[in-house]
């Protein structure tokens, strides 16, 4: 083999290649003549556009309302206070006094700022007023839509108003390139070959990326960089992650996530791959704790609770309108089925006694009830399995064809 | 496609099946296409009569006083959408229309795009008029660390999510500002394709659910078989495959019916017509298997 | 002891402390911060998967083995999906702070990184797991073989679910009246009577045995007795 061969080329066999030929040119024409000749075309896309604008506004702070002025006390501070009188002046009695003569002057709090709409009803009341010297944001937004959706949502727009429907070549393309990658991992069913192999290169490389980024902007930003640096995470990623009582603590305490994260990114590294040990063991610590008990509340308790049920059932009933129990035979059947199987099943999966005599035909029967677990459950894995496919010929029929 | 087979073949009929114990197995791939392909262009549909299953997790929302505080957690991804996003649809419609406020998370990084299409097809759809963001449904979206987010939202869901998945913290969205823990929901539902998902809520998050709350499953055909025995004390209700989801959106849309874009309510039903061709199929290729073997028995070859 | 007796430490006393916050409301408050830390060390393991992918591909193409043009695609996929995604590059902007880039839904379907989701790893995913239907009808006909009485069982009960499970039971025997005495002949109740009794007793025996093993595996953990993760160096 050679070492510098990129795609890793293998002897090609041809068997039937006039056919082939035949099956790809056939193939090509109908898909062209798909494409141009039908009037909605063919996997085109169409977008909603429309245009969102934000401004900066600020609250308008009420009036307060006219307050006669309070005779501030001249002494200095240093003498003691004098007692307090009807208690106008008692809180202010330990304050420390101001330099300045007049009467001491509180600054308003800054109004809080946020950015609306510009047809806001707070702008046009006076409750929010603009704050000068700020550009606008605008940005659009998209909704696509199929060819069929198009008239109907033109239909609903007003004249003027900031939605425009035009045709988005973007998801044009991204139907294309959809189908294509369908086609390209299909085409493994015939033989393995090169478009299946980009196909799976690109799944490879795009879904590792994708679940890294959202970990890092779900978990790792608001949980681990917001408890050490919540001021930078408010100013440049989540303006309202909320404050915490203990800012401090909180810091303190990511530390430790922090410090197990880099020990075990450190199992990359050609050496001292040891010290990812410290996280994997926390890894395995927590989730062996909280197994322990999930498993056996779930699992063993309830499930081994539900087997004791009454093999004797009876169910209620209404005669001449009386209420009376009459014996349930199904239900009772079920309840001896369930106990025998149960029973059955721990018995044969119990390999600390020979399976000879009784316990082997206990066995025996408990082999019975899995086999046919597992002719249901294969029943129902190839529904799913089924529906899987099912969903691929939707989409390649529907959204990219569009003859279904 | 057949290989010939160097050894001897026995004639007429027997040999036909000896032959065909050898096929070469493109042509079963070839068969399986068509027995899906076609009925899907045909547009094979059939009625759907609801199981009891179907029916408890249909309750299970129903019975649930007006504006009742619902959790759905969308623990899937594409890879299962086609049996689990028309369950999901059908239990966000069902939810809507009765008036319940509706918390959306994700388990799986990439359920949290499985819920939002979820809302734009149906809660904005047909319900849009009536549900505000943040008053009457809100988007958790999705965090990592599988069981133990379901374990940590058992005593305090403001530590599991302080924000939304966009970012806005809990406090400033009326409807779960004063929530604490999964007790507050009246009913939780997971639609899961495997882990975790439904037997992780069991395990994790129903023993510290009120005796009254409901907990509900979607599950996918290959996972079910691992739900059964939590089947109804633990969990209230079950939809199974796609055949569960068909029979759930025939009960929700039988009493709650849509006015347009009915197609978002009925990807189930319309999946389950090409069920019948190809697990006729099925049953077809294991009894032709079995025949080929039976013929080929006392010959030097065999089936491949 | 850093390597051994640290690890075993942590590992005893992470898990104790969740198992006894099951049953003590006092470290309830101690069981959250821990379980807050497991869900970032969850996230960070994203990123060792990706770290890992990428230290697999880039030798790969460095020692020019056959196929690593299909590596280095996957490199070019890799860094073009994290760099969109880490950047969110024209992500849409959040309505109530659209002056804070960092802010914005890179996931929107509109963004780039939306579009790669519904464009690329939709389709992707979607049809690799699709090929499954393929290989099931083709191991169905080469390998399922009633050579026992019990596979006849497996067989014959995957074909009672396979029918009733669609429209083939309601036309076989839907015409039974329901409430007849011979309605435990339609495939419907069939059906119900295999997944709700039989196989619901073999899988409860099935969970029974892996809660045992479970809790049993978890208790060596915890104690120290099984230390074969202190090995994975």
């Amino acid at each position: 083999m050679n070492d510098s061969d990129p795609i890793g080329t293998q002897p090609a066999q041809r068997p039937y290649s006039f056919l082939w030929i035949a099956l790809f040119v056939f193939g090509a024409v109908g898909i062209a003549a798909n494409a141009f000749i039908r009037p909605e075309g063919m996997a085109r896309r169409f977008a909603a556009v429309t245009t969102e604008e934000r401004v900066l506004v600020e609250e308008v702070p009420e009036k307060a309302p006219e307050k006669v002025p309070e005779k501030v006390p001249e002494k200095a501070p240093e003498k003691a206070p004098a007692p307090a009188a009807a208690g106008d002046a008692g809180g202010d009695a330990a304050a420390p006094e101001p330099a300045a003569t007049e009467p001491a002057a509180t600054e308003p709090p800054a109004p809080k700022r946020k950015w609306v709409a510009p047809t806001d009803p707070g702008i046009a009341s006076g409750a929010l007023r603009r704050v000068e010297g700020v550009t606008p944001i605008t940005w659009e937004t998209r909704e696509v839509l199929k060819p069929t959706e198009v008239e109907p949502r033109k239909a609903e727009l007003v004249a003027g108003g900031p939605v425009r429907i035009e045709s988005s070549p973007i998801d044009s393309l991204g139907i294309w390139i959809a189908a294509l990658l369908t086609l390209f991992i299909l085409s493994f069913v015939f033989r393995d070959n090169p478009f299946y192999k980009i196909a799976e290169s690109l799944l490879i490389g795009v879904s590792a990326a994708y679940w890294m980024v959202l970990g890092f902007w779900s978990t790792l930003v608001p949980d681990l960089l917001g408890a050490l640096a919540p001021g930078f995470v408010r100013a440049n990623a989540i303006p309202s992650l909320p404050a915490s009582e203990t800012p401090t603590m909180d810091a303190a305490l990511a530390f430790i996530p922090l410090v197990l994260g880099f020990m075990l990114l450190w199992r990359l590294a050609p050496k001292g791959g040891w010290i990812s040990i410290w996280p994997i063991a926390f890894i395995i610590g927590t989730t062996a704790g909280i197994r322990l008990v999930g498993s056996i509340e779930a699992d063993l308790m309830r499930q081994i609770s539900r087997t004791m049920e009454p093999l004797v059932g009876f169910k209620d009933g209404v005669v001449n309108g009386e209420l009376i129990r009459t014996f349930d035979f199904w239900g009772s059947v079920g309840s001896v089925v369930g106990v025998v199987g149960v029973l059955s099943v721990l018995t044969y999966f119990f390999f600390s006694v020979d399976h000879k005599g009784a316990v082997g035909r206990t066995a025996r029967v408990g082999i019975w009830f899995l086999m046919i677990s597992f002719g249901s459950a294969f029943g129902l894995t190839v529904m799913g399995r089924i529906t899987l496919l099912l969903q691929r010929f939707e989409f390649l029929f529907t959204d990219w064809l569009g003859i279904s | 496609m057949t290989t010939k087979n160097t050894e001897q073949t026995p004639d007429g009929i027997r040999g036909f099946f000896v032959r065909l114990g050898r096929l070469d197995r493109r042509w079963i791939f070839l068969a399986m296409g068509l027995s899906i392909a076609v009925p899907i262009l045909l547009g094979l549909r059939f009625p759907e009569v609801p199981s009891p299953m179907a029916r408890a997790t249909f309750d299970a929302v129903e019975d649930l006083p007006e504006g009742s505080l619902v959790l759905l957690s969308f623990d899937f991804d594409p890879a299962s959408k086609a049996e689990l996003q028309p369950m999901a649809n059908a239990l966000v419609h069902h939810c809507a229309a009765k008036g319940h406020k509706i918390v959306f998370m994700a388990l799986w990084p990439l359920g949290k795009q499985m819920a939002d299409q979820a809302i734009k097809d149906v809660l904005l759809e047909f319900h849009g008029g009536k549900y505000t963001y943040g008053t009457d449904y809100v988007k958790l979206g999705f965090k990592a660390g599988n069981e133990g987010v379901i374990k940590l939202m058992t005593t305090n869901l403001a530590e599991a999510f302080p924000t939304d998945a966009a970012g806005t913290a809990l406090s400033n969205l009326p409807l779960v500002a004063d929530i604490r823990d999964l007790d507050s929901f009246k009913l939780v539902s997971t639609v899961s394709a495997g882990y975790p998902g439904a037997k992780e809520w069991v395990q994790f998050g129903r023993e510290s659910m009120k005796s009254d709350a409901q907990l509900t499953a979607g599950s996918t055909g290959v996972q079910a078989s691992q739900l059964f025995p939590y089947y109804p004390k633990q969990l209230n209700g079950l939809l199974v495959a796609v055949k569960g989801a068909a029979e759930y959106e025939t009960l929700v849309t039988e009493k709650y019916p849509v006015d347009r874009n009915a197609g978002r309510l009925e990807q189930g039903r319309i999946r389950m017509g090409p069920q019948l061709v190809a697990h006729l199929l099925m049953i077809a290729l294991i009894v032709l298997g079995n025949i080929a073997m039976i013929a080929s028995r006392g010959t030097q070859g065999g089936a491949r | 002891m850093l390597r051994r007796t640290v690890p075993i430490l942590i590992l005893a006393s992470s898990g104790l402390l969740l198992f006894v916050s099951a049953f003590s409301p006092f470290t309830v408050g101690l069981q959250e911060i821990v379980l807050k830390w497991f869900n970032i060390l969850a996230a960070v393991a994203f990123v060792l998967g990706a770290g890992n992918l990428l230290a697999v591909n880039l030798e790969q193409i460095s020692s020019h083995r056959p196929g690593w043009a299909y590596s280095a695609i996957t490199l070019a996929a890799f860094v073009g999906t994290l760099a969109v995604g880490m950047l969110k590059v024209g992500a849409v902007p959040n309505p109530m702070y659209p002056d804070v880039h960092f802010a914005g839904a890179h996931d929107d379907p509109q963004a780039p990184f939306g579009w790669i989701y519904g464009y690329m790893l939709v389709p992707l995913t979607s049809t690799m797991f699709a090929l499954l239907a393929f290989y099931v009808a083709s191991a169905a006909f080469r390998a399922f073989r009633a050579k026992n009485f019990e596979a006849i069982l497996l067989l014959g009960t995957a074909f009672i679910i396979l029918l009733s499970q669609t429209a083939a039971g309601m036309f076989l025997t839907g015409w039974i009246p329901e409430d007849s005495v011979f309605s435990f002949l339609r495939l419907d109740v069939i059906k119900r009577g295999i997944t709700e009794y039989v196989q619901t007793a073999g899988m409860r025996a099935i969970l029974i045995g892996i809660a045992l093993g479970v809790a049993a595996t978890s208790l060596r953990l915890i104690f120290g007795i099984d230390k074969s993760y202190l090995s994975k160096t």
